[in-house]
């Protein structure tokens, strides 16, 4: 984030910051204007080439076949390890961004990204660290699903209506952790943790449910929302089935808009930030520190929950267990690779979704499972998360060292 | 201000009777004396009203020595009644005076009359095998335990372990290859030893680079997801002799496994459970009564003390959270080598976040951690149990130790105090 391209600073300046650097940190993380945005963009690219390699080379190993011609024929194993990999990786790249269908998946896997990533973004703001998307997305799911089904309206009442239940069910099983936090000094992190389990169970007991459940089956699978509440395709009036992506990626860019907004231009937005900067001096300040974490995770849960019902209106029409996948957990992975901001969260979700996509096709062209896609990305974070690492092994010169960005358990 | 303190000053001294002091304490006897009374209503209404017939709970098995031991027969109706009125007695007393230091041992007899009358309830003209369902919580829970007990290794020197589940799930995982591929035995040291792995891994970014610990735990997660996911399906879907060990089976203790129930619940279990109990009367030990507990609590507390006075806080750290990884690589071979002989993606279902639930439980102590841990495996246990005698809805009581959980934490059970440098690196000056 902090600009160190100029002024070359000595290897362990970052443990004792100078006064000007740490005032021109402090600037950015108030402001929110970033200085340079090529240090910003190096790190993550970086970070995703290396995981890949990283992840070429599980590939090879874990193919025993391969293995065993390593030990007679090393040149053909070789080359055989490299197309491989050319085959697993251009089945990636084609299910990514080959065909308009391919960048129709793409942003439609990038869509729920958008608003979990962007939850978490928030959360790191304010020095609150949110795993609670997953749980946050099933009550906003849940919410917009009563609501789609309950009623039978025009559209132009029963889409917003819908997104409101859920983006309002989000924000309250998200601000229950910030309640929490706020009155009794609970750590987000494990009341997050906790509500995801909580609200995964009420998701299967309420699949059971009469009510829920749709008629004339006993697997525990949802009714369907009434077309009224579907979310239009983008593309509907192409007439190509394929074509999935729908208004929920145009909502979800609205929604990191008004996140941006939110942040950076608002008193809100700002109090959010000095939190997270220093929540003692926010206190001294004349900040209700206690206001802002139940608001800090009423907006992310809110956010989440919006992705909920996005994915619901638009994508599933209807619930099953799983619908949520682990798109909460993969936000932690957005909201670092993107900085923690808006912007850089939905670059983020468009890569992410990519590798998604592609990963679909991979699994489905080749031995290569989907599987990989999640190694692939713990080891984005980790990269982006200690860029001394990144630095070591390409020797370029990163952005600040230490981010702490949780604060223990109390 | 000179502050001259005479007997009359101190209300402990010199009014014995009045157990109650701060308001915080206070508010809290008077939340408690409330819940209790609701709670006694609750099983008036619930578990009291329209109930007939006697509950039956099986407490031997029939290859048990003395299996002719008779069996608890209670009527359901009436113990309710019972437990109703006793916990309204309770609830007043605890209105009225509190009970001071004995507060939580009360809360714990409420909650286990509560459940007791629950299970009259659900058994109410059946039988549940009493010992069937506390066996079962035992082998649930040990998984859980190992789990709690890393993570009072690594949080007792301040290093936050949220990769409890990777280790776990790692340990299941090369427990269940190696074990297929050699024998069991060396799959347990090779589960140890993937624990160790990972929690090296924790140890370099959380020490060394001073990477985020939690950010850290939850990458290790999805990692150890992504790859035991990855290599499940190019190594063992193909070749299926890669994925079935052969399991550790119950081994009886002699003389012990013999008394009625208690045997067959503690003593005729797995290796896993005897390790348990070892681990867990080795970390109280170790923790509060040796040199190294001792140092290990003090890099915990505070890290710039224990290294003024010359102990190496990154040494106790390192030490400490490989120790701990061990444990929960151990631990997370308990669900392939100690239960199925084969891996299954996701296996571990999310055990290592219930460990850390059972860790803060249990208020980072050892013995304590044990007990959460069983409590959440007696709750699955009951759950799977109850499932087959009576049509409830088995997700809320799976649900039950998260609850539980985020009580705790939320200091409705007292205040849960974590190593009070827990989550910070320490930076040598």
């Amino acid at each position: 984030m902090s600009d160190r391209t100029e002024a070359p600073v000595p290897e362990d300046a970052e443990a004792t910051p100078d006064g000007d650097d740490n005032g021109r940190r402090f600037f950015e993380d108030i402001t929110g204007i970033n200085v340079d945005w090529r240090s910003a963009a190096i790190v993550p690219l970086l970070a995703v080439l290396t995981a890949l390699v990283v992840g070429a080379f599980i590939v090879i190993l874990s193919d025993t076949e391969l293995l065993k011609k390593f030990g007679s024929e090393p040149l053909a194993a070789l080359g055989d390890s490299w197309s491989l990999i050319a085959e697993a990786y251009s089945a990636l790249a084609r299910g990514a961004f080959g065909s308009v269908d391919a960048w129709s998946e793409t942003l439609v896997s990038a869509t729920p990204l958008i608003f979990t990533g962007l939850a978490v973004a928030i959360g790191f703001r304010a020095g609150l660290f949110n795993i609670g998307g997953q749980g946050q997305l099933i009550a906003g799911g849940m919410g917009a699903l009563i609501i789609g089904f309950s009623f039978n309206l025009p559209s132009i009442l029963h889409i917003p209506l819908a997104l409101i239940a859920g983006i309002l069910a989000g924000a309250i099983w998200g601000g229950m952790s910030g309640l929490l936090k706020a009155r009794s000094g609970a750590h987000e992190v494990i009341t997050t943790i906790m509500l995801n389990f909580i609200a995964l169970f009420l998701m299967r007991w309420a699949l059971k449910t009469e009510f829920i459940r749709v008629e004339g089956r006993q697997d525990p699978i949802s009714k369907t929302i009434e077309t009224s509440a579907y979310l239009p395709r983008l593309f509907g009036f192409l007439d190509n089935t394929q074509l999935r992506v729908h208004l929920g990626f145009v909502l979800a860019l609205l929604a990191a808009w008004f996140i941006y907004w939110l942040l950076f231009k608002t008193t809100i937005g700002y109090e959010f930030r000095a939190t997270g900067y220093n929540p003692d001096a926010a206190r001294y300040g004349g900040m209700n520190v206690t206001r802002v974490y139940v608001l800090v995770m009423a907006v992310a849960g809110g956010a989440a929950g919006m992705g909920g019902a996005v994915e619901i209106q638009g994508l599933h029409h209807s619930v099953v267990d799983g619908f949520q996948g682990t798109l909460g957990f993969d936000a932690i992975a957005l909201a670092l690779l993107g900085r923690s901001h808006p912007v850089g969260v939905v670059l983020a979700s468009l890569l992410f979704g990519a590798l998604v996509s592609g990963g679909r096709t991979m699994q489905a062209q080749t031995d290569v499972p989907i599987d990989l896609i999640l190694v692939v990305q713990a080891l984005v974070i980790m990269f982006i998360a200690a860029p001394a690492l990144i630095r070591a092994i390409f020797r370029v010169r990163t952005g600040k060292e230490v981010e702490q960005l949780t604060r223990g358990w109390s | 201000m000179v502050i001259v303190t005479t007997t009359a000053d101190r209300p402990g001294v010199d009014q014995p009777e009045e157990v109650v002091r701060t308001p915080a304490e206070l508010r809290r006897a008077r939340v408690l004396g409330i819940v209790y009374i609701v709670m006694a209503l609750g099983v008036l209404w619930f578990f009291a009203k329209g109930t007939t017939g006697d509950a039956t709970f099986g407490l031997t098995r029939p290859q048990d020595r003395f299996s002719d031991f008779p069996d608890l027969t209670v009527p359901a109706a009436g113990s309710a009644y019972l437990v109703a009125v006793v916990l309204a007695f309770v609830g007043t007393v605890q209105l009225i005076r509190g009970f001071g230091k004995w507060t939580n041992a009360v809360l714990a007899v409420v909650l286990t009359l509560v459940l007791f009358s629950f299970l009259a309830w659900a058994a109410a003209g059946k039988s549940i095998s009493m010992v069937g369902m506390m066996r079962g919580a035992i082998s649930l829970g040990v998984p859980i335990a190992l789990g709690a007990l890393s993570g009072v290794l690594c949080e007792r020197v301040a290093v936050i372990n949220i990769a409890i589940e990777g280790m776990l799930l790692g340990g299941a995982f090369t427990g269940a290859l190696v074990g297929s591929l050699f024998n069991s035995w060396l799959g347990l040291v090779a589960a140890t030893l993937t624990g160790v792995l990972l929690a090296w891994i924790l140890a370099v970014f959380a020490i060394r680079y001073r990477v985020d610990q939690i950010i850290v735990g939850v990458v290790i997660n999805i990692f150890v997801l992504g790859l035991t996911g990855f290599l499940a399906f190019r190594l063992t879907e193909r070749n299926p002799e890669l994925n079935s060990a052969s399991v550790f089976g119950p081994i009886g203790i002699p003389l012990l496994k013999d008394i009625p129930f208690i045997g067959p619940v503690f003593f005729d279990q797995n290796l896993f459970v005897y390790a348990m109990y070892i681990f867990t009367v080795a970390l109280t030990f170790g923790l509060f009564r040796t040199k190294w507990g001792l140092r290990s609590r003090a890099v915990g507390e505070h890290p710039k003390a224990a290294d003024t006075l010359g102990v190496n806080v990154y040494r106790m750290r390192y030490l400490n959270v490989m120790l701990g990884g061990a444990l929960a690589g151990f631990g997370g071979a308990f669900f392939t080598l100690g239960a199925v002989g084969r891996f299954d993606d996701n296996m571990t279902a999310g055990r290592g976040f219930i460990a850390l639930a059972a860790m803060i439980f249990g208020r980072w102590h050892p013995v304590g951690a044990v007990s959460g841990a069983l409590l959440f495996g007696f709750a699955d246990s009951m759950r799977i149990r109850l499932a087959l005698v009576r049509p409830i809805p088995s997700e809320f009581l799976a649900m039950a130790p998260y609850i539980a959980t985020i009580i705790v934490v939320a200091g409705l059970v007292g205040r849960a105090r974590p190593p009070a440098a827990d989550g910070q690196p320490y930076i040598k000056e």
